[in-house]
């Protein structure tokens, strides 16, 4: 095989196997290009692996993490090396050698079955590292239950053959003769064009705090309280305390341990999520909680900043009760009394206060191991002061060495949905480098040919999964496992542990082939997430993936019936019945490959539509982008400088040249669009110009960054007189007249104007930074000029705090108001003056002012008809929903359409860069693919008994069906999008939708109604 | 969320509730269901458009079947909710089944048992 074209190599080497180096194999496995994964540990999945709950959907970490690493274990374009480190890099972006270490397992993959019998009979017990030391695991041992490979490892640190030389019982016990203790050491050459460095962090040691950590057993990290909330965790899911295993009554969340804080080892930065975990933990573990459990969280600003965090924020407080307290916390100690613990602390205002609680939680931060660190120097990337990677704002993936990219944690603090977008960033980054080597590493998929099973009768197999606890606990698997082998066509059944594991795949093969399955029925969790994954193993064996039926026994049965276990285990029988009576009616459905119009339409010029226009052109395909006003821009124009000090109009001008200079790249200004239709990979939109031009493009993918707008403030004298503005208006102010900005005495800045109230509950991210980046400029202007910002709560999180740390120490009053008391803003002739309550007074304080600024709302703009145009959703506020908040949060659910910038929610430039390469990679992505298809599940017209009524005509809500030249009605496949509205409407039953056709709908009602009348 | 909701509810799939025809409730009703409820989206968010408004009226359609022909209408209800509200679910479910409680058994199951007796 040719290795490359041109300069580059057609491969790419990600290290780190957590949700962001995932992430970034995948978008490049799946656009042309040959992944090495290089992970340290003996399994993937990183920290988000170990969380219980993900905010601010409370959806289950594993289960919404599990089908990405089954994916990533058997992508045919990444290799995956456990244990694996990147030990020195050579050569120069485009091609470089790669030294990688891999240590030996002592397990042969190849043959290791993964049924833990090595780890029952090893004798030595260690601390569980996965479980935070809360309980033991052996020296042969498998990382977590879902981990892929899932294959055992044999850890030689703790290991009592390697210590004394002899013992072996995992050796003498593998039924699978796995155990290999001759493996050695081994080192790999690679070749590669591309380097993503996603090695993830840790969590701070919070032993240097006097809050008895280590030394008082129920004082914990947040990360061991989410392995106790787990239900793979030590307590399977019950919420005990770690000393007496009795459940607590209270719970304290102690915020900011290892953050904010320039003390005790402890860091400069925020964290970013520990606000939003600790929210997560305390409504989780009032969910777990028998008895009434008191929750609180003592924090100094509680920094919701996110998309609909605030009102996960307000929801914990108003509805589920958790407290918070703002507060500073000195010491916590064992209660003499009753053995709880007594939590020292200071009011807002000053005041000593303590209260006792059961169990205390450090909400640790995180950071940059030094083991990090020293790769980072090894491969010649510059760090920062705090050993995250140095990015610059406008090119947040790259490190200071060409060809090397980073995303995730070492990036700096973030949570799960902004390391997912950089992860797609720094995919869109490789693969612009390898361009030309697209194609040139990877292997094509070899499927078996589809059997034709059209004369055989079915026979189906069963597989009911235990979910780890989460269906076993309550269910009876076993009863129900036997009652499906009695049900008809059941020719095998099988109890699996994790029936989504890539060990049950293979067992499923197995079965399939061995009992020759046409049919196939799980009964696990929801096929929302699962489903395509066994397919998939189906499709491998040549079934057609719609030979396949789930019966939902977890999140529709065991997760809501856990109180009544054997009326559960009746409605599991009940759903597998009716799945197995359903299977037995399935027919092959046919998908046919998708051509896909290698262009892109953008909806938007502004910061986020040109990156993504750019980043599109550079992976090499053609790009469109339409903008509604005559200059491109966008907000940005108006924002002189990044609170880096770096300057935005320099920036713009740059990016607008290179945008315009890009030969695949067309620009239409004063544009709007008129028009819409088509489907993934072949769209048509027609684009009016405000000289009433109208141009037609056609094109494969969509992204919208149509951004958002400043709120124009109804409060504060705004519009009433000219001290008062915005702080976009500052920018320009200081920009144009900063001479006249200089000779101010005293500038006042109000914060959340139009944000977190009633109208618009959302914190809008970027006007906490916005205050202090001004701030700073006026005082740069006139250090003596009195600077005041009144706050809610300042929310510079991740290395955001620096530059609050420095307003501070300039001498910039921060002085915090509630929203109950509000402060006032009165204008006397010239003169203004501002009233507030300052939090330590606790007194209204009057002072004049030269300037007041409002920290006016990031609002959405108006996209309504943009909405309906391209039928994509919105929320309440009118900000566009991605397709997953956590792990697809630059994608739409409709195929071909992705999302980036502040069109999803307010954010900085540099998020929106962020976004927009991950939102290029994934239209890119799309466009390389070449597994797309069309058909399956689409409405089909036996012609014969047509009767040409029109019903289907009128009632098709996008217009398919036709009465053709037959005079019969006829559907487009590529375009019917399978609701089945058309096939209930028609009177002479004369359309059907594939895989829902009414006989296999009404079977599922007959099983489950069998025998009642 | 795991809301606990009534054990004797049992879900059927559909793509959307566009899909769900008369008959298939009617067959419900006819093999012994006490209750049958279409959950769609919220009005103006189906995915599909218009799916949910056709399903409304569907069962609206079946509901004047069932008083013609003499059977209690309000076993069958449609009911719209976004996948975002799993509390409302758990709610619906609870009313409807609190609904069906008061109507008591499907009569065609009286029938059946009738019959038995006679037997």
């Amino acid at each position: 095989m040719e290795m490359r074209k041109g300069n580059s190599v057609g491969s790419v080497m990600v290290v780190g196997g957590g949700i962001a180096g995932i992430q970034a194999a995948l978008d490049l496995a799946n656009s042309g290009f040959y992944v090495y994964m290089v992970e340290k540990t003996s399994g993937i999945g990183g920290v988000m692996a170990q969380l219980d709950k993900t905010f601010p959907t409370n959806d289950c970490s594993m289960c919404i993490l599990s089908p990405k690493l089954v994916e990533l274990g058997r992508h045919l374009n990444i290799r995956l090396m456990t244990l694996s480190e990147l030990e020195a890099l050579e050569g120069e972006a485009g091609d470089f050698t790669a030294t990688v270490r891999e240590r030996p397992r002592y397990v042969d993959m190849e043959k290791c079955i993964a049924c833990g019998m090595c780890a029952e009979k090893c004798p030595r017990k260690v601390d569980n590292e996965f479980n935070q030391g809360l309980d033991r695991r052996k020296a042969a041992y498998v990382k977590y239950p879902q981990t892929v490979p899932l294959k055992y490892a044999i850890d030689e640190e703790n290991c009592i053959y390697f210590e004394k030389g002899k013992c072996r019982a995992c050796e003498k016990f593998c039924p699978a003769e796995a155990v290999d203790f001759s493996q050695k050491e081994t080192t790999h050459k690679i070749q590669v064009g591309s380097v993503i460095l996603a090695p993830g962090s840790r969590t701070y040691d919070p032993k240097a705090y006097d809050y008895g950590y280590g030394l008082y057993p129920d004082v914990v990290t947040s990360i061991e309280f989410e392995r106790v909330l787990s239900a793979t965790g030590p307590s399977e899911g019950h919420l005990v305390r770690p000393s007496d295993h009795q459940p607590p009554r209270k719970i304290a969340w102690l915020q900011c341990v290892g953050s904010r804080d320039l003390q005790r080892n402890s860091h400069g930065y925020c964290s970013g999520v520990c606000c939003m975990y600790a929210v997560k933990e305390a409504i989780v573990a009032k969910e777990h909680s028998a008895e009434p459990l008191d929750t609180a969280i003592f924090f100094m600003d509680l920094r919701s900043y996110g998309k609909d965090f605030e009102k996960y924020y307000n929801r914990a407080r108003d509805e589920h009760g958790v407290r918070f307290i703002r507060s500073r916390i000195h010491t916590v100690s064992p209660s003499i009394e009753n053995g709880g613990l007594l939590i020292g602390y200071t009011r807002e205002n000053g005041e000593p206060a303590e209260e006792q609680f059961d169990m205390v939680v450090l909400s640790t931060g995180m950071e940059v191991p030094p083991e990090t660190a020293a790769l980072a120097r090894k491969l010649g990337v510059a760090l920062n002061h705090y050993n995250f990677a140095a990015t610059n704002a406008f090119a947040p993936v790259s490190t200071s060495r060409p060809g090397v990219y980073t995303c995730g944690l070492f990036q700096g603090p973030k949570d799960i949905p902004f390391s997912v977008a950089e992860a797609s960033a720094a995919a869109c980054a490789a693969a612009i480098d390898l361009a030309e080597a697209r194609g040139t590493c990877v292997q094509v998929k070899e499927l078996p040919a589809e059997l034709d099973l059209s004369e055989e009768e079915p026979r189906i197999g069963v597989f009911v999964c235990n979910c780890g606890i989460n269906i076993g606990s309550v269910v009876n698997v076993r009863e129900v496992t036997e009652y499906a082998a009695g049900l008809p066509n059941v020719v095998v059944t099988h109890e699996n542990l994790f029936t989504c594991s890539q060990d049950t795949q293979e067992k499923i093969k197995q079965v399939i082939q061995e009992y020759r399955l046409n049919r196939v029925v799980v009964a696990a969790c929801s096929p929302r997430t699962h489903e395509p994954l066994f397919q998939e193993t189906m499709r491998s064996c040549g079934l057609n993936k719609y030979l396949f039926e789930m019966a939902n026994i977890r999140d529709q049965d065991a997760w809501v019936h856990q109180k009544e276990p054997e009326r559960a285990t009746e409605k599991a029988k009940d759903l597998v019945r009716m799945a197995v009576a359903r299977a037995s009616l399935l027919k092959p459905v046919v998908e046919r490959p998708l051509e896909i119009r290698q262009k892109g339409l953008v909806i938007g010029g502004g910061v986020a539509g040109l990156n993504a226009a750019l980043n599109l052109a550079k992976q090499g395909f053609e790009a469109v982008v339409i903008e509604k006003e005559e200059e491109l821009g966008g907000l940005a124009l108006r924002i002189p400088h990044t609170i880096e000090g770096l300057d935005v109009r320099d920036y713009l001008h740059r990016l607008i040249a290179e945008v315009r200079g890009n030969g695949n790249i067309e620009v239409l200004t004063g544009a709007e669009l008129s028009g819409f239709k088509g489907y993934k990979g072949n769209f048509t939109s027609e684009v009016r110009t405000r000289d009433n031009q109208v141009h037609i493009i056609e094109h494969g993918v969509t992204i919208v960054a149509s951004g958002a707008v400043e709120y124009r403030p109804k409060e504060f004298l705004y519009g009433g007189h000219p001290g008062v503005m915005t702080q976009l208006d500052l920018g320009a102010f200081i920009h144009d007249r900063a001479s006249e900005a200089a000779g101010w005495n005293r500038a006042v800045f109000i914060q959340c104007v139009g944000s977190r109230n009633d109208e618009n509950p959302n914190c809008s991210r970027i006007c906490c930074q916005g205050a202090v980046k001004h701030a700073i400029a006026l005082k740069d202007l006139n250090p003596d000029m009195d600077v005041i910002v009144l706050y809610r709560d300042m929310r510079m999180y991740g290395l955001l705090e620096d530059y609050y740390s420095t307003a501070r120490s300039r001498g910039v009053l921060f002085s915090r108001y509630s929203r109950l008391q509000p402060p006032e803003v009165a204008g006397n002739g010239a003169g203004l003056y501002v009233t507030f309550t300052d939090h330590v007074l606790d007194r209204p304080v009057r002072v004049s002012a030269d300037a007041v600024i409002l920290a006016a709302a990031t609002i959405a703009a108006d996209t309504e008809r943009l909405a309906t145009q391209l039928k994509i959703p919105r929320n309440t506020d009118g900000f566009f929903i991605e397709a997953h908040a956590k792990l697809r949060p630059v994608d739409f659910s409709s195929e071909g359409i992705y999302l980036c910038g502040t069109a999803h929610g307010p954010k900085l430039i540099t998020e929106s860069i962020s976004q927009a390469m991950a939102a290029a990679s994934r239209a890119g992505s799309f466009l390389a693919s070449r597994d797309q298809t069309i058909g399956g599940v689409v409405a089909r017209v036996d012609q014969s008994l047509c009767a040409a009524c029109l019903v289907c005509v009128r009632n098709c809500p996008y217009g398919v069906p036709f009465i053709n030249d037959d005079g019969v009605s006829e559907i487009n496949e590529a375009l019917c999008q399978g609701c089945g509205i058309c096939a209930s409407e028609c009177p002479a039953k004369a359309i059907q939708l594939a895989h829902y056709a009414d006989d296999q709908i009404m079977i599922k009602v007959d099983a489950l109604l069998k025998g009642v009348v | 969320m795991r809301l606990s909701y009534p054990t004797n509810i049992r879900i059927i799939k559909v793509p959307c509730t566009g899909r769900v025809a008369p008959i298939h409730i009617m067959r419900a009703l006819e093999k012994g269901a006490d209750g049958v409820f279409v959950a769609g989206c919220l009005e103006g968010d189906c995915h599909y458009q218009t799916g949910n408004l056709r399903a409304k009226k569907r069962v609206a359609y079946v509901q004047e079947i069932l008083k013609s022909i003499g059977f209690e209408p309000e076993r069958v209800a449609m009911y719209n909710l976004s996948a975002g509200m799993g509390p409302r679910f758990a709610e619906i479910t609870m009313e409807m089944v609190e609904k069906i409680r008061l109507l008591g058994p499907n009569p065609i199951r009286l029938k059946g048992e009738r019959k038995e007796k006679a037997a």
